[in-house]
């Protein structure tokens, strides 16, 4: 018999405590070796949409906020069109929707200026709702978390969205919603353990 | 005329294959102590790939500088060189069915030679080298090809068990053309002895896996009374063609 002969992807191994110095070199003490670390802004001010602010702290078990952590995002811009690699495409030419923070030294804290998603459909033509895609590496993580951040204010689209419905414990479920802090304004914690442990995805 | 069965190739950008989990480490392995209170403890969710997950920023070679592959000058003061073995480092980015993945960002950070960062959370007693940043990032040619140029990083004890070393090694962090094969990963040299002994390697459950991390000595490619070379291919997840994929038309 044949072989299929296909490739092993490379495993994982932990981002370290170290990673903001490969990846936000000037926010770790290494200026000058790039001008500006990649994944600070999603979109310009020009961006069309609802302008909000994103922010979250990582918890580990302990209730401890991760201060080593860094947080990747990914999202759809205003009319659920991704700016790379969409087939709908081109979206905002004035949004990314690709950010980048290590958090806040002292707190740990994360922040992202952006606009809220539209909604993305599946491969099926259902609507997804709103949300943002976070990635979270960080030392003591062997393997880059996926999860997802959807909308307090979207009950109706979060109701019918097919990935919140896969979710078989709904108690589990506002884990993945964000809370509403303000105008404009969310927050999204993201807990490792504990009875409000996050729900990650394999994906 | 766009139908994606009128050419041979199979088109990209369809679903991802579903990542092997048994091959990449769990998240909670005892002996690395941190991961214990950092891994969490209820099954993952599953589902097949959506646009969320197969689309993702791209990165152009407009982002880079001449020198963010060469960790020997890109810190330096201007006529000053890194100290260290001066080593290149280069392979490529590929794909499970092999294809090399031309145009992706991949970034790279180390120690110095002696096992030192230069962090502020960094205590080792070894020294910083003024002309060592530890950071460097290039974008993959059309093959899939990427190099860079570094010193030789050092082990370096860390707070673990009482005396736990870290192989030499390099961070590697790779963004695919999907989310969802976004990577973080570390490469070792042939022949460490301290690759055996690691908790952090330890983590990978199976030999054959840890060996995909280790880059052979490449003397092929090494420079004559210049630099010593090192291959690291990477290997990022791989996607169905679109051609069966259950897809409406204009979605």
């Amino acid at each position: 018999m044949q072989t299929l002969g296909r490739l092993k992807e490379s495993p994982s191994q932990t981002a370290g405590p170290y990673v903001h110095i490969g990846c936000v070199p000037n926010f770790s003490g290494i200026p000058g070796v790039y001008p500006e670390d990649l994944g600070t802004s999603l979109c310009t001010k020009d961006a069309k949409g609802t302008h909000i602010t994103v922010k979250g702290t990582v918890y580990d078990g302990t209730g401890t906020a991760l201060k080593d952590a860094l947080i990747e995002v990914w999202q759809a811009d205003a009319n659920g069109i991704y700016s790379a690699g969409d087939p709908r495409g081109p979206a905002d030419p004035n949004f990314t929707g690709w950010g980048r923070s290590p958090g806040d030294y002292d707190t740990g804290e994360w922040v992202f200026d952006t606009v809220k998603p539209g909604r993305v459909p599946m491969h099926d033509g259902r609507l997804m709702a709103p949300h943002i895609s976070l990635w979270v590496v960080a030392r003591g993580i062997n393997l880059g978390l996926q999860t997802r951040m959807y909308f307090p204010d979207e009950e109706a689209a979060n109701a019918e969205d097919p990935i919140l419905a896969r979710i078989e414990h709904k108690n589990r479920v506002p884990t993945l919603i964000a809370k509403a802090e303000g105008d404009g304004i969310y927050r999204f914690d993201i807990r490792l353990q504990g009875d409000d442990e996050t729900i990650f995805f394999d994906v | 005329m766009n139908s994606p069965m009128a050419h041979n190739r199979p088109p990209e950008g369809g679903s991802l294959f579903p990542r092997d989990r048994e091959w990449h480490p769990p998240a909670y392995f005892e002996q690395y102590k941190t991961s214990i209170a950092r891994s969490p403890k209820r099954a993952p969710i599953s589902f097949p790939s959506t646009l969320s997950e197969e689309t993702g920023p791209v990165f152009t070679t407009d982002i880079l500088g001449p020198l963010d592959n060469d960790l020997i000058l890109n810190f330096g003061e201007p006529g000053e060189m890194a100290i260290g073995q001066r080593i290149i480092v280069h392979g490529r980015v590929l794909d499970q069915d092999g294809r090399g993945q031309p145009g992706l960002l991949v970034e790279f950070w180390q120690a110095n030679a002696g096992g030192r960062y230069r962090h502020k959370k960094e205590g080792y007693m070894a020294p910083l080298d003024p002309n060592f940043g530890g950071c460097g990032r290039t974008i993959t040619d059309s093959d899939g090809r990427y190099v860079f140029r570094t010193v030789k990083p050092g082990p370096y004890p860390w707070p673990n068990r009482v005396n736990d070393w870290r192989p030499a090694h390099i961070h590697f962090s790779v963004f695919g053309r999907a989310w969802g094969q976004r990577l973080i990963t570390q490469m070792y040299f042939e022949g460490d002895p301290l690759i055996w002994t690691c908790p952090i390697v330890d983590t990978i459950p199976d030999r054959a896996a840890i060996e995909q991390l280790i880059a052979p000595l490449d003397l092929d490619a090494t420079i004559p009374m210049d630099s010593r070379a090192y291959k690291f291919d990477i290997v990022i997840r791989g996607r169905r063609g679109t051609w069966f994929e259950n897809r409406k038309e204009g979605v």
